[in-house]
């Protein structure tokens, strides 16, 4: 055991010793016969190498910082987020929504990164990338969870409700005032996780940046301050990128007669 | 009011040329499949012919902001749309999708009754039978004060002298108020008995 910073120092037969466990974990499943063995051998060798891998990248970045290369970062964790989202989606997506679903997440993630680096932490330079990497990652990460949820939600409440649209646009709404339920149900599912984190938060359980500080030595009240800073920043990058999402969203449900377009349905 | 030059729609639709009049009492009626709904909802252009032409009043049915257009010639689909809320709440939506405000709650009441729904408007729009809510609708439909009103089998859920009865109600308020009136119905009698023109649509084969 290496103290470090007051933080413990893991040496290697610790980390082999919580592999230990996964193999008593895969005794246990084998014994009952669930048949998950592949999946979690391979989930932990592809996380161990993730991680190693990331490990060596981030210790070279964070020597190194350079604008350029925080900027490709970010743009490779958006591309993915974006991907990721489109991936995830039970429905087949139409050209006009996965634009939408770009300029969403690309809006509300950057918005909330320039504020809060630029503002709120005041970090400088500004792509000190072991303050600028972390953040995008979580605002990121988040902001995709809630269009996951929103496009979700959004589809689906076209499918079911399609008479209730119709019904509106054939007494003269406007298609805004015809999907309100629907808009109001989607942004709501998008935002609950966030919400409900936010409300368990300190009580139910320590969320992961600040128990990550806690345990690398940093004292709890310096870790309190950022994590409230950092999930004030993931509500407000997945409301905006949700809202965003919403408001330009259902209209590639309508053609320019404002007609639904049941072949996006 | 309404005319219609070569339309044409998937293998459903094939109309050469059509006159709807204004100041009347059109039905429509053909076998299921032949496209009455079709056609009604190609007059409140929440659907688009393949090919042909719809015009009101002389003017291309493209050339208005098609909701302007749907505050004008309002539609009543067949199944009746509720929305959360009570009765009042419902029976003003039209309006409120208009941005129109004002009403007249002695004139909802009056319709109620004429209607023979025997409910207070602060109750639950849920709760009413399926015939409740096909009159509900038709109210809603009659205070927004449309041009044109177009219904797609407004009476199917009610008994024959409820049908009789609202039909009545809704010709004689068409004819007071220099309204038209186009219904799809199935029935035949209905038809021949409140209309001034029948259009018949032959399934095609």
């Amino acid at each position: 055991m290496i103290l470090l910073n007051g933080a413990i120092k893991l040496s290697i037969m610790q980390v082999v010793s919580a592999y230990l466990f996964i193999i008593i974990l895969l005794l246990i499943v084998r014994k009952r016969g669930l048949n998950r063995e592949k999946e979690i051998i391979i989930s932990t060798t592809r996380m161990t190498l993730q991680l190693i891998l990331t490990g060596y990248i981030l210790t070279f970045i964070f020597k190194n910082p350079n604008p350029f290369i925080t900027i490709l970062i970010i743009s490779i964790m958006e591309v993915f987020a974006i991907q990721n989202i489109i991936k995830r989606t039970k429905s087949k997506l139409s050209k006009e929504l996965k634009k939408v679903i770009i300029i969403s997440m690309l809006a509300g993630t950057l918005f909330t990164l320039i504020y809060f680096i630029f503002i709120v932490i005041n970090i400088k330079p500004w792509y000190n990338p072991q303050y600028f990497i972390p953040l995008a990652g979580m605002v990121i990460g988040n902001s995709m969870t809630g269009i996951s949820l929103g496009i979700n939600k959004l589809v689906e409440g076209f499918k079911n409700q399609i008479d209730l649209i119709e019904g509106s646009l054939m007494l003269g709404a406007s298609p805004k005032d015809a999907c309100k339920t629907i808009l109001d149900n989607a942004f709501d599912s998008a935002i609950l996780p966030t919400i409900n984190s936010m409300v368990g938060m300190g009580i139910v359980f320590l969320p992961g940046m600040m128990t990550g500080q806690i345990l690398s030595g940093s004292s709890p009240l310096v870790a309190i301050e950022y994590q409230i800073a950092i999930m004030l920043g993931i509500l407000g990058s997945v409301s905006i990128s949700v809202i965003i999402f919403l408001l330009l969203g259902y209209k590639t449900f309508f053609n320019r007669r404002i007609q639904i377009r049941r072949e996006e349905l | 009011m309404f005319e219609i030059k070569n339309l044409k729609y998937k293998d459903i639709l094939d109309i050469e040329h059509l006159i709807i009049h204004k100041n009347s009492v059109t039905s429509i009626i053909g076998e299921s499949g032949s496209g009455k709904t079709t056609l009604l909802k190609m007059l409140n252009n929440i659907l688009s012919p393949d090919e042909g032409e719809i015009y009101y009043e002389g003017i291309e049915i493209n050339n208005y902001d098609p909701i302007n257009l749907r505050r004008r010639v309002v539609m009543l689909p067949q199944t009746p749309v509720i929305y959360k809320g009570n009765i009042l709440d419902n029976i003003l939506i039209g309006k409120k999708f208009s941005k129109c405000n004002n009403y007249n709650i002695e004139e909802i009441k009056n319709l109620l009754q004429k209607f023979n729904v025997n409910k207070n408007l602060n109750e639950p729009a849920d709760n009413l039978s399926g015939g409740e809510k096909q009159r509900i609708c038709l109210i809603r439909v009659l205070i927004m004060n449309p041009e044109v009103i177009l219904l797609d089998e407004p009476t199917s859920a009610l008994d024959e002298n409820t049908e009789d009865m609202v039909i009545n109600f809704v010709v004689e308020y068409v004819k007071q108020n220099n309204k038209s009136l186009i219904m799809v119905t199935h029935s035949k009698e209905i038809a021949k008995k409140y209309s001034d023109y029948i259009i018949e649509i032959k399934k095609r084969r």
